[in-house]
């Protein structure tokens, strides 16, 4: 068993190297130019957003919506330090610090607001984004509601990939640990889950902290990537433009999310032709998709391998068990 | 082993509990019986924890443990079933009675507890790997005893156990009860269905309006008057 586990372990290594190296391939034969390269930009950073987003909301079953307000705390302390030190040292100084700073303010912005339920802290959440959204335009190092233009570019494929398939194994194996576990069942049933001996304070708090720490990151390629950043950016709308990959994705799915944030870039690309009806196509196409499938595209299921294989036997117990 | 003296606790300006106390020596079945708001989801959620009392005392095999947190009246061996059975719905049955086991560490005996519960619950080891939310209400509650005997408690808190089930079942729910506390657990009852209780129980506590009005050996109160004509219908 032992075996065929590293065997597998190896081949996704394998795999991860490959999408690596294929895509920088192509990046430098230029077959990957510079809107595409843009496109998969945003596509990473959307994994980013909605993987660490969904173990706040989808795992452990926190509805937030100042997803934003955290990414916009590691987008705005990178700029800074890029702007003032532009290094590749300081760009991951400053990833970094931006992704320290917003866990600290997932932290503290936690312990209170974690006591709230529901709707109440959807709400507490939204408050505590648009409180740093005032902040960023009422600062002078934050060049206010102007914004701030970041003349040098960090973020790159390399970065992209290992910061993204970075967040992906992080929160995957907290998952399946047993950490991961006491925050699933926080969602099911948080008074079960406390009963049962779960410290259910301490896990929400996790929950956040890790998630602000990714969404901070995400922020900082953000800044480095598109050269301007403004507090407008990084408000209400954004939030539920991750809250939306999330759902449409499935809460409770890591591959769920990693799925829609590839295909809503490829609807929003696709209706590029369509700049005037664009906003209306995609919300109605979001409304069709979730009528059909309530529960997301991957519900809180997994997609693998094994899955595919497996998927002949689903349908056989399913037929059992209507029985 | 549990004596619980002069608790009072408020929801807000609801004062649910007026100075309970009640006793539970080791190796008794005690019930606690009462009509709809009385307290007794309080009382045990205030005895496992999750509730705060405003004032009163808890004691555990001596230890007073009114503000200790719940995991660690957890680990103390005190463990709750809750009302309405909570059980995980979209986790396995084997991963229900794995988060009973959650604050232990000792893998080779959790491994031996859940065949425990599975040679207990037959039903459970067929459903194993089932969302236990697709389980019969019975199959669920069956899911909620075993999960809390996975933390392998000396007091073992029930609230409404036989809560919606058939009376065959409830029958059978009743048995196993009495089953796990000759193995060993002691065990606090809250219920609904008096007759049944107060007849496994060594000794009863009835509850009304938050004060308890009646004690006593089980057997006794089913003999009395006012219990015949409040709770046993008749
Ligand atoms: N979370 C809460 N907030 C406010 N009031 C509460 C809360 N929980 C219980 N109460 C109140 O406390 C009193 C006792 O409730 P409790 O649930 O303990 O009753 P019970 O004896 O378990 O009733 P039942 O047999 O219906 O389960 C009730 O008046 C109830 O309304
Ligand atoms: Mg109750």
């Amino acid at each position: 068993m032992k075996k065929l586990a590293d065997i597998k372990g190896i081949k996704k290594w394998v795999a991860l190297l490959l999408t690596y190296a294929v895509v920088q391939l192509l990046v430098s034969l230029n077959i990957i130019n510079d809107y595409i390269m843009a496109t998969l930009t945003t596509i990473c950073i959307n994994i980013i957003l909605a993987v660490s987003l969904n173990l706040i909301t989808g795992f452990t079953g926190q509805f937030s919506l100042g997803h934003a307000g955290f990414m916009s705390i590691g987008a705005y302390t990178c700029a800074i330090i890029i702007m003032r030190y532009p290094s590749p040292v300081s760009f991951i100084t400053g990833l970094f610090l931006g992704a320290i700073f917003a866990a600290l303010l997932g932290f503290i912005v936690g312990l209170p607001t974690l006591r709230l339920r529901g709707d109440y802290l959807a709400i507490a959440t939204l408050g505590m984004a648009e409180i740093i959204r005032i902040v960023f335009l009422n600062l002078d190092i934050t060049n206010g509601a102007a914004g701030l233009f970041i003349e040098v570019q960090y973020t790159n494929w390399l970065w992209l990939f290992i910061f993204t398939t970075g967040t992906v194994i992080l929160i995957t194996n907290f998952i399946n640990s047993s950490h991961g576990r006491a925050c699933i069942s926080i969602r099911e049933d948080e008074i079960a889950a406390e009963a049962m001996g779960i410290n259910t304070t301490k896990y929400k708090v996790i929950a956040f902290i890790i998630g602000a720490f990714c969404a901070g990151i995400a922020g900082a390629l953000y800044a480095s990537y598109f050269y301007f950043i403004k507090p407008d950016l990084f408000g209400f709308l954004k939030s539920i433009d991750i809250l939306v990959i999330v759902v449409l994705g499935g809460l409770g799915s890591i591959s769920g999310s990693i799925l829609a944030a590839f295909l809503l870039a490829l609807i929003s690309s696709l209706l590029q032709s369509f700049p005037e009806i664009r906003m209306v196509i995609y919300a109605v196409l979001l409304i069709v998709i979730m009528l059909f499938r309530p529960q997301g595209i991957m519900g809180s299921k997994e997609l693998s391998l094994s899955a595919f294989k497996s998927l002949g036997g689903i349908f056989e117990r399913r037929n059992g068990g209507e029985r | 082993m549990l004596e619980i003296s002069n608790l009072n606790v408020h929801f807000g300006v609801i004062h649910a509990l007026k100075g309970v106390s009640l006793k539970v020596e080791e190796g008794e079945i005690v019930t606690l019986i009462g009509a709809n708001g009385a307290g007794k989801t309080t009382t045990l959620r205030t005895i496992s924890g999750l509730k705060k009392p405003t004032s009163g005392t808890i004691l555990f095999n001596g230890n007073d443990i009114t503000s200790t947190l719940p995991q660690d009246r957890v680990r103390m061996g005190i463990s709750l079933a809750p009302e309405g059975r909570r059980i995980f719905s979209s986790l396995t049955v084997l991963e229900n009675l794995e988060l009973g086991a959650y604050l232990r560490r000792d893998k080779a005996e959790i491994k031996k507890d859940i065949d425990m519960v599975y040679e207990r619950f037959p039903i459970l080891k067929a459903r194993r790997k089932q969302a236990a939310g697709t389980l019969s209400g019975g199959e669920q509650q069956m899911l909620a005893i075993g999960r809390a005997l996975m933390s392998r408690p000396k007091l073992l808190c029930l609230d409404e156990p036989s809560m919606g089930l058939a009376p065959l079942l409830v029958q059978e729910i009743f048995d196993i009860i009495q089953d796990i506390n000759q193995k060993g657990t002691t065990i606090l009852l809250v219920e609904q269905n008096a007759n049944m209780a107060l007849q496994i129980a060594n000794r009863a506590y009835v509850m009304e309006t938050g004060t308890i009005t009646l004690s006593g050996p089980g057997a006794e109160l089913m003999r009395s008057e006012e219990i015949k004509k409040a709770y046993l219908g008749g």
